[in-house]
């Protein structure tokens, strides 16, 4: 008795909906990457400077809250398009190059 | 000079102001018009209650002290925020789907609608957010504190415990006026959040002044101001890694796990598509908020005299400079802030207080009349909501009293959010884990809240409170391995890191054992997999089997929870919806399921579990009835896919059928056109025979010997063909019916070529083809019907002879062995056969044209094909030779063998 599988391939809309949300999961493990830069700079003993951790982390923290604005709206219509294409049965790897495919 | 009494006005009125805006946003609310009330900008201004007066002074402080520290209050949530469609999506999906009331209800519900997690994680709230509150409160004497001494008039300061008393009770009467003025926690308290809304614009554009005043209005615009940063005190703090990630992760974690986080978040969440708004607006208000902390607190150390406190440079530095009316403004922020928080923290805890603790108890004292009997207990909830509101403002309050506001305000802020991050184990392994079992959860609570408060909290009291001196140095009975601050021998920590560490991972490490250890409950696996699985299936599993319950006693048990309008609409809808007529449904599982929802939604699932429980009589749900439900699914799925195989199956043998059928139609074509193409063959030397035996007839005496010679000659000549075509025929068919005999000797398949050739009358040049060969390779031993297969041959080669229409036409016989098989090819180089016709010229009259066909009927190759079958070999048209060529495969004999 087979569960009821994923589609295995993906249409285009759907595929970039799926990376879409991969973008998301990936966006904090990044942020929090960056964000302890500051750490290993430290590291070498030499002092850096206020004003440019400053710059640094204000200027990383505004690239973060951009991000984020750009893939909230692209994410909410990528879970509108999975939902509303997870009915019809998912079209298998058409019309396009290999690389379309998950 | 703006006095005490201004200031106090000020504040009144802000009060008056705030009061309005909850009270007019009540009545769009209750007159159903919400509009913006329930827009993503209100969400995530509401969220902002994160920033208390802790954020809105201390980080000045916290900056002035330790340099970029500060920052990792506000990174943690906004990692936590851009990330949320890891947890935030799930949590608030979850908090719709199952009705969540608080932090302990959504810890209770997974685990098996447990009251005994609700209780332990209310207390633990109340726990560590009263200090949080007493912050607050202090927050506010002491902003009034220094407006009496910077300003040149001081005036004298009233008592501060009076003031805390004051805006302590106020709060309590906004708290409980538009808090508690409905029993749903889902429906929403648009007052508070709409007047937290205001609070938080207040907030940010009260530090954004101040910011801006100070950069450009003192520091002398930005590049001054980066140079007096560089030359500041601060600039020599250095980052402490410790510190950097725990405080990253552990303000990361009170996003969630703080009670009024959690009630903003979740429970006041009218739209999961705010949350996609607010992951980026959130973090730009934090970023807006700490924007301008960094130069506030260096001017501050600057112009500031030694010895002011930093915490309250966003007042002292307007205030020395003269601008009274910025810094009455910078105290509103302040003022909204400590209110914003004290009102939320206050909701959320009196519906955790209400729900898991008075509510059980009350049903255990009232268990011998059952929870069916009448009266209103809506009024009992929303008292003890109230009451627990005004408790928990008073708890706040005395702990101001008991510490006398002596502590740095950044400190205690943090101690409390290690203290609610407690949680986190138990509440994310609830998310992803299904094996997260409710012993593993009470355990991993326990232990970590047990090591928290050991570690960091009653030490906190400093040397005299709580713990004494010597026990704070030396550990208790001198055992120095379980010093407060330096347990297991992990000395050097900071405080808070270690606390953090040790609580934290013992806390995880032991609900993830103990959850491994045991078996749990089937209302908890029921729950788990509802939880863990929520975005797979959006109706939930049943709950209860099939009920023994009155619906009677149910609408009355209703009816005193949810109010007679509504339980009587709830239960005519169900009974509607079973087709029925009145307010008294069938009680299915499905009903009691809906009806358990919407009664947790008022006083928290394990309440509303319980009291069902007691009409029904029994324990919900039993192994084996999960077990069944389990089966069920699996004979569904079962079912379908046999469904599938058989209508797979269906369309396999439909495919079969139509491929018979067209096979059948083409036969019949096929058969039609070949007694078409037979009688035409049969009639044109027919016709012949018969005109010319009619000149005979006719001519009789006349006729001269030699036209008599040509005309019988003719007829003679026809009749051959016609033998020889009715030959062919026959010759066809009893190979096609396998009655053929098979005359079986040894030869040579160079003799056999030769005398192909030799019949063609190709060897002396009448063929009028060049014939080319290569014998090396014909020397090959044969044992077949060498008459057969010669006939083949012959066939062949006249072929080409007929057809290759090159000048110079030549064929050329190829022969090579492979294995047991030899082929012989025989290309011409003509024009070839056009690749359309390749697959008919092995049919019976497949003749490509008419030209030079006199005397062929079409069927040498038909009769190829089926000899070469028979002598086991076979004929194929090869293409791509440069002309027609054909090749014949045939086994060949070992030398033994043919030598016989």
């Amino acid at each position: 008795m087979k569960p009821p599988s994923r589609p295995l391939f993906l249409a285009r809309q759907n595929y970039h909906a799926r990376r879409v949300m991969d973008a998301a999961r990936l966006l904090p493990v990044l942020g929090l990457f960056l964000m302890l830069m500051p750490l290993l700079w430290q590291s070498d003993g030499g002092a850096r400077s206020l004003g440019g951790q400053l710059v640094y982390l204000f200027g990383l923290w505004a690239l973060l809250i951009l991000a984020a604005y750009l893939l909230s709206g692209r994410l909410s219509r990528a879970d509108d398009d999975l939902n509303s294409a997870s009915k019809p049965a998912p079209t298998e790897f058409n019309h396009e190059a290999p690389d379309d495919q998950l | 000079m703006i006095s005490f009494n201004a200031l106090v006005a000020v504040c009144l009125s802000y009060v008056a102001l705030l009061f309005i805006v909850a009270f007019v946003a009540e009545r769009r609310a209750s007159a159903g018009k919400f509009g913006w009330l329930r827009s993503p900008l209100i969400y995530t201004l509401s969220l902002s209650v994160y920033c208390t007066a802790w954020t809105f002074y201390g980080a000045v402080g916290y900056a002035a002290r330790s340099g970029l520290e500060f920052v990792t209050i506000y990174l943690g949530p906004t990692l936590m925020l851009i990330g949320w469609w890891w947890v935030l999506r799930k949590l608030v999906r979850i908090g719709k789907t199952q009705r969540i009331t608080s932090i302990a209800d959504l810890i209770s519900s997974r685990y098996g609608k447990s009251n005994a997690l609700g209780v332990i994680v209310t207390l633990m709230a109340v726990i560590g957010t009263t200090p949080y509150i007493a912050l607050q409160l202090q927050s506010v004497t002491l902003s009034f504190a220094v407006f009496s001494s910077t300003t040149a008039h001081s005036w004298e300061l009233p008592d501060q415990n009076a003031t805390a008393l004051w805006v302590a009770a106020g709060l309590a009467l906004f708290t409980v006026l538009f808090g508690t003025r409905n029993l749903d926690a889902n429906e929403r308290h648009h007052g508070v959040v709409t007047a937290i809304a205001l609070e938080s614009v207040v907030k940010l554009v009260a530090l954004l002044s101040v910011g801006v005043f100070v950069v450009w209005g003192i520091g002398g615009g930005l590049t001054a101001m980066a140079d007096q940063i560089a030359a500041s005190p601060i600039a020599e703090s250095t980052f402490q890694p410790g510190r950097w990630i725990g405080l990253t992760a552990i303000s990361a974690a009170a996003i969630i796990a703080l009670p009024r986080m959690f009630q903003v978040l979740v429970v006041e969440n009218a739209d999961e598509h705010h949350l996609s708004t607010a992951s980026w607006a959130f973090p730009l208000y934090l970023f807006l908020m700490s924007l301008f902390v960094v130069p506030i607190a260096v001017i501050g150390l600057a112009t500031q005299p030694a010895g002011t406190n930093p915490d309250f440079f966003v007042l002292s530095v307007p205030l020395s400079h003269g601008r009274e009316g910025l810094a009455t403004l910078a105290f509103l922020g302040g003022f909204s802030s400590a209110t914003s928080m004290v009102i939320v923290a206050a909701i959320a805890l009196s519906t955790m207080v209400s729900n898991h603790i008075v509510m059980p108890l009350w049903l255990n004292l009232s268990a011998r009349g059952g929870a069916s009997m009448s009266g209103d207990v809506r009024n009992l909830v929303l008292r003890s909501r109230r009451f627990s509101i005004a408790g928990v403002l008073a708890l706040g309050y005395f702990y101001f009293r008991l510490t006398g506001g002596s502590e740095a305000l950044a400190k205690i802020g943090l101690i409390s959010f290690t203290g609610v991050a407690q949680v986190l184990p138990a509440l994310l392994g609830g998310l992803f884990w299904r094996g997260a079992t409710k012993r593993g959860a009470v355990v991993g609570l326990l232990l970590g809240f047990s090591i928290w408060a050991y570690t960091l909290f009653l030490p906190s009291f400093g040397p005299d409170g709580i713990m004494n001196a010597s026990l704070l140095a030396d550990g208790p009975y001198g055992i120095g391995w379980l010093r407060p601050e330096g347990l297991f021998g992990v000395d050097g920590l900071d405080p808070l890191v270690h606390a953090m560490f040790w609580s934290l991972s013992l806390n995880s490490f032991a609900f993830f054992a103990i959850s491994l250890s045991g078996f749990p409950t089937p209302m908890e696996r029921l729950q788990g997999a509802q939880f863990v699985n929520v975005f797979e299936h959006s109706t939930a599993a049943r709950g209860w089997a099939q009920g023994t319950a009155e619906a009677e006693d149910l609408l009355i048990m209703s009816q005193r929870i949810l109010g007679p309008e509504e339980a009587q609409a709830l239960f005519h809808n169900a009974a509607e919806n079973q087709g029925q007529k009145g307010y008294l449904p069938d009680i299915t599982p499905a009903f009691m399921e809906t009806l358990e929802r919407e009664l947790s939604g008022s006083v928290g699932g394990a309440t509303a579990h319980a009291m069902i429980g007691q009409i029904v009589g029994r324990s919900s749900v039993s192994v084996e009835d999960l077990l069944a439900v389990a089966d069920e699914t699996a004979q569904m799925l079962e079912y379908s896919n046999q469904l599938e195989a058989k209508s797979e199956e269906l369309s396999r043998t439909a495919r079969q059928l139509r491929e018979a059928n067209e096979k059948l139609t083409a036969l019949s074509i096929q058969k039609d056109s070949f007694l078409s193409q037979i009688s035409h063959e049969l009639r044109t030397p027919m016709t012949s025979i018969r005109a010319f035996s009619e000149i005979l007839m006719d001519g009789g005496n006349d006729m001269s010997p030699e036209d008599l010679t040509k005309y019988s000659t003719i007829i003679h000549e026809e009749a051959i063909r016609l033998t020889r075509l009715l030959d062919d025929l026959l010759d066809l068919s009893v190979m096609e019916n396998g009655q053929v005999t098979i005359n079986i000797q040894p030869g040579s398949l160079n003799a056999l070529i030769e005398r192909a050739i030799a019949a063609t009358g190709s060897l002396d040049g009448r063929g009028k083809i060049r014939i080319l060969r290569d014998r090396g390779n014909e020397d090959l031993p044969l044992m077949t019907d060498t008459d057969r297969l010669s006939q083949v041959f012959i066939n062949l080669i006249t072929n080409a002879q007929k057809y290759c229409d090159a000048a110079d036409p030549e064929l050329r016989i190829r022969v090579r062995r492979a294995g047991a098989m030899a082929t012989v090819d025989f290309i011409d180089n003509g024009s070839g056969i056009p690749k359309k016709s390749q697959n008919i010229i092995f049919e019976k009259f497949a003749r490509l044209s008419d030209r030079n066909s006199a005397g062929s009927a079409g069927l040498g190759l038909a009769i190829c094909r089926e000899i070469m079958a028979r002598l086991g070999g076979d004929i194929t048209y090869l293409p791509g030779q440069g002309g027609a060529a054909f090749r014949v495969t045939l086994p060949v004999a070992d030398r033994a063998q043919a030598a016989q």
